[in-house]
């Protein structure tokens, strides 16, 4: 029985990551189907949802790749085929999300925390710095002056 | 002020773990339609049932609140939902049906055995009518103002507990709009 499950384990690590698209969806002009591979990369699946379309097996996936070719046969510019989609779908299914207002704390809450962190740490380090001392008075400059004359002697 | 200085990144992470448990709750299948608060785009599926003469857009503004659901023969969670129209449509809510990615005598046969709660009713064999209207999967419930546009879309079923609690005081509301 575990060496059924082992040997069934490991077959399962076997599956890798197979492309979901089937021969029959696919453009016969290998520079169109470069590019509709390439833009249903970057589109989510909206019935699995962190999959791409074009790892998803799922039904709606098949038929978003099918139009996503047929819009790109029809001469849609990639921006035009990824609007198309979008249009239908929502800003949701763009795997790299586009830069606008409501995107901004998601492209730069990040390096916003960093910044922060950073002051804080910069204060913090400012604030444990060693006090640098006074300087002399002129009275204690003449005496060290003295000093450093007598011991220069020799 | 300065004292109380070291708690800031314990506050700060706190309000980020609040934030986060919260967002765990949160179901992200259930994504707002990008037609809130706007007209579904034209579209005309042909009909259902034999003799009849299927669904547009149009339907969707005649000045009263309406349903519009999609599904399927071959759709589990719809087996719940469909005595729920049945008995809506008897109590007068206007519901119309998009049959989505099935086959036409499948989609006839459902509802052959399961009753029609549906006025209009449109068939989409390849569900490019239902990607038109941004249809994820089945079933799903558009709620239609009286000037044609979404207020809301249900995805999954709509159960007794969901009309009671969310779509039937949605339609109250939209039916007392002038």
């Amino acid at each position: 029985m575990r060496r059924i499950l082992l040997v069934a384990a490991s077959l399962a690590l076997l599956a890798g990551p197979a492309a979901a698209v089937n021969p029959d969806e696919q453009l016969a002009d290998p520079a169109l189907e470069a590019r509709a591979h390439k833009i249903s990369k970057d589109l989510r699946c909206v019935v699995c949802q962190n999959q791409s379309i074009d790892d998803s097996d799922a039904a709606l996936a098949r038929d978003l790749r099918i139009i996503l070719r047929e819009r790109i046969t029809a001469g849609d510019t990639d921006e035009q085929a990824v609007g198309f989609i979008v249009q239908r779908y929502g800003s949701f299914v763009q795997l790299k999300p586009p830069l606008r207002a409501d995107t901004i704390a998601l492209w730069f809450g990040p390096l916003a925390v960093l910044l922060l962190g950073a002051l804080g740490a910069f204060a913090y380090m400012r604030a444990r710095a060693p006090q640098r001392a006074a300087a002399l008075t002129a009275d204690e400059e003449a005496e060290a002056a003295r000093l450093l004359k007598t011991d220069g002697a020799d | 002020m300065k004292r109380f200085l070291f708690l800031a990144p314990i506050v700060a992470f706190v309000a980020v773990l609040v934030a986060f448990f919260a967002g765990l709750g949160r179901d992200p299948s259930t994504l707002p339609s990008v037609y809130l608060g706007k007209p579904l785009p034209a579209f005309a599926a042909p009909p259902l049932r034999p003799g009849d003469i299927g669904l547009t857009n149009e339907d969707l503004d005649r000045g009263e609140p309406v349903l519009l659901n999609a599904f399927a023969s071959w759709c589990g969670p719809c087996r719940y939902e469909h005595p729920v129209f049945l008995k809506l449509r008897r109590e007068g809510v206007a519901i119309h049906g998009l049959n989505w990615k099935d086959r036409p005598e499948d989609g006839q046969r459902w509802l052959a055995e399961r009753g029609d709660p549906y006025i209009r009713l449109g068939s989409d064999p390849t569900g490019r009518t239902g990607i038109e209207l941004g249809v994820a999967g089945v079933p799903e419930t558009f709620v239609i103002d009286k000037r044609g546009r979404v207020r809301y879309r249900h995805v999954g079923a709509v159960t007794p507990e969901v009309w009671d609690q969310k779509i039937g005081p949605l339609m109250a509301k939209l039916r007392a709009e002038s």
